[in-house]
């Protein structure tokens, strides 16, 4: 069987995501996707099992050209996506979750328990795995999860297996586990479509491998004819271009030093981000870098290590205290921690500050609403009224309205989780326009960012973390997006 | 920029516009009602329902609940009557019952708080506990009589007059004030609004949000407690069941005054509007002659209607 994908397009709106990819896999094959955060891979696989429409392309299983409706339909036909996000439902046991809406009945009419423990055990020994089916899923480990979620594609009698990330957050162990039961299945006839960010993976488990670059497909290689080099261009090779405003740092002394950072995904992280610079935060998704920054602005808590804030050491317990200390936290989910969408720009805006505006015990309105108006202006946020909800605005007009909140909050240290995910062109460039304003007014920022382009233009050095440990920290103008991408992936 | 034009926000006065018409309404049907004795007798009533639901209000803008606060207005009766026939000063056993409240209040935040017990089910249980503790300490008798009687403080509390007002509505409206200006216009309030509307967009942006939920719920308690006092001074004993059910009129008239219970939205004098439309349909409903039983479905109604129709101006304007 063969599946093969050509010139697929798709579009969110103005935002063109897929621009002509060529994908194909056949049975008894691991074909890898690579490819940066963002570079359309998911988007791919979705449209293949019918979570998305394509705008424009073919696909064509075993010549035919083919659109599956929606998952389910995709999974009648032999095709099954375990996402990153296991969809089990957790308070429900392992038998329960396997036969979810196939469920055997008996005669009465009334669900058979017992057989559908029965069958979800031998499909779970197929594999090799003695998990036990009455269990709930919330007591099993990710891997023992996945594990299921790959059983349950058997029952549906699978052809071809794609798997998003899939050792994400497995030991070595459940790792080594998943391995062979990929092998396996390969020499059944199985075909997997293998989305990793591991580059070692390549070589240990892939067949093919292509290579996906801002909604495009690169090229497609044997892995056995190509090495991590050339991988890592097809990646990242693209032009940045003068689409990064030139940084001219003048550093001060020393705004923020951290000592060994430790906490529940990082381990001995140590940096120091001087007046007037922007330090960068690479690594891949899950490397410990926001879970870093939460901890230091004391969202979460430190296990251990030291701050200190112009040399004095600080114990920062809480959000209060931090802000209260200079610093500000422009969150990486701008709807979920960064704003209250359903209230005004102005109530948004003027919250770390809100104490500051007491006259006695009452607020001072009008000094809310003037420091308010300045702020919507000098970060030029497009709105018609500092009243209207944040929620009515777009997203790189929400993201101003974050940092307007930390820019008047009067922040020293500003720390910039993914300043510029989900936000358009335009206002993108606004940011790091802002962002070099800021710099210039002696404001040192923490930069932290997916976006290599962006990490190596905007950052003056850049801390590179893998899997919660401290890869080393390079000068951003001499490094190489190359030489980044070998840190991030667990290289030398 | 702020100076641009306010559109007139129709939903912000449904409340006060079904009040409107509430009360003519029920003057057509019998004039009687807007005669100055019955209304003055109407915000009587409407005083110690009014008194639990500002605390509601601020309870429900966090997005929690307190279904505890008849138990505390029962409890705290209890104590500040017992005080005063032992022989306490009215005044200082009153003080006494207030701080109990607010202590009450306080301990159900802590539950929420550091206990991660969600507000429904903490309450619930406080609910049970302190009507419990209520009934254990009256011996499930009225406690009533003696210095009761006799204490002018205590007595005027609920049933005396200033500038021929009932002191109770004196109070109640003293007490809208004050909610209103913390609520509105202190930092206080609008992190209460923050919290409500993002708890954890609130807590990055520097809100101390398990303080600021204990806070609340102990407003809630001593706001109870108040409505407890001026109750039993009102009927001149202090009843084991006292204030039963009367969280529920303290929701429905925050939930009518445009509050919502996802939190993050209300208003001060919607909730009071909301406690005289609930009042005005109990007084207009007994001079109509209405049979007590039919009241209840009809205030039933009366919530889902008003409830319905917020929601659906909410969805119009999204």
């Amino acid at each position: 069987m063969k599946i093969e994908m050509k010139g697929i397009e798709k579009a969110f709106g103005t935002n063109k995501v897929l621009k002509g990819v060529d994908f194909d896999v056949h049975s008894g094959e691991v074909h890898a996707l690579m490819g940066e955060n963002g570079a359309g891979k998911s988007t791919l696989m979705n449209i293949l099992t019918g979570l998305l429409k394509k705008d424009a392309g073919s696909v064509k299983v075993d010549g035919k050209e083919t659109i599956y409706t929606n998952a389910l339909d995709a999974e009648h036909h032999g095709i099954n996506f375990i996402h990153q996000e296991l969809n089990n439902f957790s308070e429900m046991t392992v038998a329960q979750n396997m036969f979810l809406n196939k469920e055997i009945k008996n005669k009465f009419g009334l669900v058979d328990q017992k057989k559908m423990n029965q069958e979800s055990k031998e499909y779970l020994q197929k594999l090799g795995s003695n998990i036990d089916p009455q269990s709930t899923v919330a007591n099993l480990t990710v891997g023992q999860q996945q594990m299921v979620e790959i059983a349950k594609s058997l029952m549906t009698d699978a052809k071809f297996i794609i798997m998003d990330e899939p050792t994400a957050a497995l030991t070595e162990n459940e790792t080594d586990i998943l391995f062979k039961t990929i092998r396996d299945l390969k020499k059944t006839g199985v075909g997997f479509v293998y989305i990793s960010h591991r580059m070692e993976e390549l070589w240990e488990i892939c067949d093919r491998v292509t290579v996906m670059r801002d909604g495009v497909s690169v090229n497609t290689y044997f892995t056995k004819d190509v090495d991590e080099k050339q991988i890592v261009h097809d990646m990242v090779g693209r032009d940045i271009g003068d689409y990064y405003p030139a940084r001219n740092p003048h550093l001060g002394p020393v705004a923020l030093k951290a000592e060994n950072l430790s906490g529940g995904k990082f381990h001995n992280v140590n940096f120091e981000v001087h007046e007037g610079e922007i330090l960068g935060f690479s690594g891949l998704m899950g490397a410990g870098r926001t879970e870093t920054m939460r901890a230091l602005f004391g969202i979460d808590k430190l296990t251990s290590g030291k701050i200190y804030l112009e040399g004095k050491e600080v114990k920062l317990k809480n959000p209060s205290e931090s802000i209260k200390n200079g610093i500000g936290f422009l969150t990486e989910d701008r709807k979920d921690e960064g704003l209250i969408v359903d209230q005004s720009l102005e109530d948004n805006i003027a919250l770390p500050s809100i104490d500051g505006f007491k006259k006695g015990w009452l607020i001072d309105k009008k000094a809310e609403d003037k420091f308010a108006d300045m702020l919507i202006k000098r970060l030029t946020v497009k709105a018609t009224s500092n009243q209207v909800t944040a929620r009515s605005l777009s997203g790189g007009n929400q993201q101003k309205v974050v940092l307007a909140k930390w820019v008047g909050s009067g922040s020293k240290v500003l720390i910039l989780d993914e300043p510029t995910r989900g936000v358009d062109v335009g206002a993108k460039k606004e940011i790091y326009e802002l962002m070099n304003q800021l710099t210039d007014r002696h404001v040192a920022i923490i930069m932290v960012s997916s976006d290599l382009p962006e990490v190596l233009s905007m950052s003056d050095k850049i801390v590179v973390l893998y899997e919660g440990k401290q890869m080393g920290v390079v000068d951003a103008k001499e490094a190489t997006q190359e030489q980044v991408m070998e840190l991030a992936t667990g290289g030398k | 920029m702020s100076k641009t034009k306010k559109k007139f926000d129709f939903s912000k006065y449904m409340a006060l516009i079904a009040l409107i018409i509430l009360v003519i309404g029920i003057t057509v049907l019998n004039p009687q009602f807007i005669s100055p004795s019955n209304l003055l007798n109407l915000l009587r009533q409407a005083s110690v329902n009014a008194l639990i639901a500002f605390g509601m209000t601020f309870v429900i803008l966090t997005a929690g609940i307190d279904l505890s606060v008849g138990s505390i207005l029962a409890f705290t009766g209890a104590i500040v009557a017992t005080m005063i026939l032992g022989g306490t000063p009215a005044w200082l056993a009153g003080l006494i019952g207030l701080a109990l409240g607010a202590l009450l209040g306080a301990v159900n935040g802590l539950f929420i708080t550091w206990g991660k017990v969600t507000p429904f089910i903490a309450t619930l249980a406080t609910m049970t506990i302190w009507r419990g503790a209520t009934y254990v300490f009256t011996g499930g008798n009225p406690v009533t009589g003696g210095k009761m009687n006799t204490s002018f403080f205590f007595q005027f509390i609920g049933q005396g007059y200033l500038f021929g007002i009932p002191f109770p509505v004196i109070i109640t409206l003293i007490a809208f004030i004050v909610c209103y200006i913390l609520l509105h216009k202190t930092a206080f309030g609008r992190k209460t609004f923050a919290l409500g509307g993002n708890e954890k967009a609130a807590f990055v942006a520097g809100v101390k949000t398990k303080k600021l939920l204990i806070i609340v719920y102990t407003i809630s308690g001593l706001l109870a407690a108040l409505a407890g006092f001026i109750l039993t001074s009102r009927l001149g004993s202090a009843q084991p069941d006292a204030g039963t059910s009367y969280e529920m009129d303290a929701i429905a008239s925050t939930v009518i005054g445009g509050a919502s219970l996802m939190g993050g939205k209300g208003r001060m004098s919607g909730t009071l509007v909301g406690a005289l439309l609930i009042a005005s349909l109990s007084n207009g409903m007994n001079l109509l002659g209405i049979n007590s039983f039919y009241q209840q479905i009809v205030k039933g109604v009366v919530i889902l209607i008003a409830v319905m129709i917020d929601s659906q101006t909410q969805k119009n304007r999204e």
